[in-house]
């Protein structure tokens, strides 16, 4: 029953599509603009992709996982803030060399914990390593005394409430309310002009799809299936001698991690950070992109992230009274109707039609993949 | 800190932040009841608790100009009426959505919580279509002005006064219904187990959709005795719905005395903290210290101890 391979044959097809749709449709029809748009709204699926891992998979239900985006893309942008506050660009200032807000708040020197995110590979590493020890910390204390469900769910909620008001509290340390904005440079590149937007977007999915990967491996090891086990009957897993806590908290580990470099990437395509993506709002939103996809589906959960995103953009530009309505009403379809999403509407609906398809006409195999995939998966 | 005040400085302080935590721990407490009963005993996470509260909020608001324009001369007791029809607007409302959404997902309880909060972003749109999107607030009656004044340097206000006592009423009723009435009893039933309560005769749908319709109800007059002391908008209640399931979750899900203690020592730490540092440092440090216990001890204050 063991395959060892990443991806069954299926789920290769999809990827290639999604990486086919990323990679060369959208840049090639989208303007920058919204091509940068596009890669705030990947930042999203990063942390889709934790949550199909922890709460798709492992059961876990995160509210907080704005919290893990929040801190890496903090992390991302303190660098940045560093780097743009240097003492030629900050020489107005009374103490010049430290960033804007901080002068604003009268601090006259760095605060300790500000200087090592002088040095990238610090901040590279504090960027996965922060939340991932966070999250550690959080799944450690209430996994090893079994809790879990409705209450760790109202906990991490908690914790995304604490985190938003200490930031926006400790104005003079965190750029409080407004966050940090006016990052201009990485390592001396501009992160601003039109190309430089390009070249982070293929950056950007190019990560995705490394955390797609992982994904897909986590999914098809032993350890998914333990995962699954472990959602569905959490005892008798435990009384087969695995440590169910270990493995609960390696998925909400990794989901942190996950969410810490969409918010890094964030950070570098958006160009700011605010605690307006830390708090409870955000983070709901963050799962109902996961539910609209589909909480068990990879690929999916992409999907459903764009397509809210989008709807989102489009909607409130124009009905901003009708969107709150429309997200509302999302919400309660996908939870009452469709509790796969669009994966699983997908997987109900349209797939069987395609495999009849393809069983009807097996002479001509070519050419139904990539534009049937690829025009029907995004919209539904 | 505490250095430049004088020992009875220092003692009015504490009773007067004492007072000011004790008007936020009736709110919690009228809060924390209804959603005792909702996420307590049926174990239905309601994202949406903060809008029923809103729109006691808004009922009493619109009773309250109702009276002003028509029945000045009564003004004095619009508070009354207003508290029942909040009671029974948010209390149908409730009904309303057990039967159209709760009902459907008693076995995925995560699920709950992405539906309310769903509803809850339909209302708080709902609530600003309909009210506007400013904040609106309620003139008190004449009776309700002013302050006590106890000794020469504390003076507490009569609104306040009259919130904590509606607090201690309706706490002492409705732990009457659920403990010592036939359908407290039947709730209770229930809760600890479905199928047995079922099999004796307990009609359990319609328990949960009057024990749902109860919990929004007194959400309702939460929502009223709020107006007494703050102004409502659409978007008020989510300011309260973390504390308030912290507040639940901290006094142990299921017991009511434990929502209550929780419910006063929240509130009372974080008042007398609010005194010595800003208001968020204040909030943040009373939830670390909420969170870092419930790490600690994950059952709560009081736990029931039930065999699952």
């Amino acid at each position: 029953m063991t395959d060892n391979r990443f991806f069954n044959r299926s789920e290769l097809i999809g990827i290639l599509v999604l990486a086919v749709f990323l990679v060369v449709v959208l840049p090639l029809t989208l303007d920058v603009f919204r091509l940068n748009l596009v890669a705030k709204y990947l930042t999203y699926a990063f942390v889709a992709l934790g949550l199909v891992i922890c709460w798709g998979y492992g059961g876990i239900l995160s509210l907080g996982q704005g919290v893990f985006f929040g801190l890496g893309g903090y992390c991302m942008a303190m660098f940045l803030k560093l780097e743009a506050s240097s003492v030629e660009n900050t020489k107005i200032q009374s103490t010049p060399g430290i960033p804007d807000f901080m002068d604003w708040n009268q601090i006259t020197a760095l605060p300790f914990f500000w200087k090592p995110f002088n040095s990238l590979t610090f901040t590279i590493a504090a960027i996965i390593l922060v939340p991932g020890i966070f999250a550690w910390i959080i799944g450690t204390a209430m996994f090893k005394r079994r809790v879990g469900g409705t209450y760790f769910a109202i906990i991490t909620q908690a914790v995304a409430a604490i985190m938003t008001i200490l930031i926006v509290g400790q104005q003079g340390y965190t750029g409080g309310i407004n966050g940090m904005t006016d990052l201009r440079t990485l390592k001396g590149w501009d992160i601003r002009p039109d190309h430089a937007k390009i070249v982070l977007y293929f950056f950007e999915v190019g990560c995705l799809f490394v955390c797609i990967m992982i994904a897909q491996f986590v999914r098809h090891s032993k350890l998914g299936r333990i995962l699954v086990a472990m959602r569905e009957k959490e005892d008798r897993v435990r009384f087969s001698g695995y440590s169910v806590a270990n493995f609960k908290i390696f998925a909400f580990c990794i989901a942190a991690m996950f969410a810490a470099i969409g918010g890094a990437m964030f950070a570098l395509n958006v160009g700011f950070m605010s605690p307006s993506f830390v708090g409870i709002v955000p983070s709901i939103e963050m799962v109902i992109y996961t539910a609209v996809g589909g909480r068990l589906s990879i690929l999916g959960a992409i999907y459903g992230t764009l397509l809210v995103s989008f709807a989102k953009t489009s909607l409130s530009e124009t009905f901003p009274e009708l969107w709150l309505f429309g997200l509302g009403g999302l919400f309660i379809a996908v939870v009452l109707a469709f509790p796969n999403g669009l994966a699983g509407i997908w997987g109900d609906y349209v797939q069987p039609r395609i495999d009849r398809l393809i069983a009807s006409r097996k002479s001509k195999p070519d050419g139904w993949t990539d534009s049937s995939v690829a025009d029907g998966a995004p919209a539904e | 800190m505490f250095g430049d005040y004088s020992l009875g400085d220092l003692g009015s302080i504490f009773v007067m932040q004492g007072f000011a935590g004790l008007i936020l721990f009736s709110v919690y407490v009228l809060m924390a009841l209804g959603l005792a009963i909702i996420f307590g005993q049926m174990g239905v996470i309601n994202m949406a608790h903060g809008e029923f509260m809103i729109l006691g909020a808004y009922v009493t608001w619109m009773t309250s100009n109702l009276f002003q324009s028509y029945m000045p001369s009564l003004f004095g007791g619009y508070f009354f009426l207003a508290m029942i029809l909040a009671f029974l607007a948010s209390g149908a409302l409730g009904m309303l959505v057990e039967w159209v959404l709760i009902r459907h997902l008693y076995k995925r309880p995560l699920d709950t919580l992405l539906a309310t909060w769903g509803l809850s972003l339909m209302l708080q749109q709902a609530y600003r279509s309909v009210f506007g999107a400013r904040e609106v607030g309620v003139d008190l009656p004449q009776w309700m002005l002013g302050s006590l004044h106890v000794t020469d340097s504390i003076e507490v206000p009569i609104n306040g006064v009259f919130v904590m006592c509606l607090t201690v009423l309706i706490t002492i009723a409705v732990a009457y219904v659920m403990y010592k009435s036939r359908w407290g009893r039947q709730v209770r039933a229930v809760v600890q187990n479905r199928i047995m309560a079922g099999a004796v005769g307990i009609n359990t749908e319609k328990v949960d959709r009057y024990t749902f319709g109860l919990g929004c109800g007194i959400a309702g007059i939460a929502g009223s005795a709020f107006t007494m002391i703050g102004s409502t908008g659409p978007t008020s209640g989510q300011l309260y719905i973390v504390d308030t399931f912290l507040v639940v979750v901290f006094g142990g899900a299921a017991s009511l005395l434990g929502t209550i203690a929780s419910a006063f020592s929240i509130s009372q730490t974080q008042s007398t903290l609010e005194f010595f540092m800003s208001g968020s440092m204040a909030k943040v440090l009373t939830l670390l210290a909420v969170v870092g216990i419930l790490m600690l001890r994950p059952q709560g204050l009081f736990a029931l101890k039930v065999r699952k």
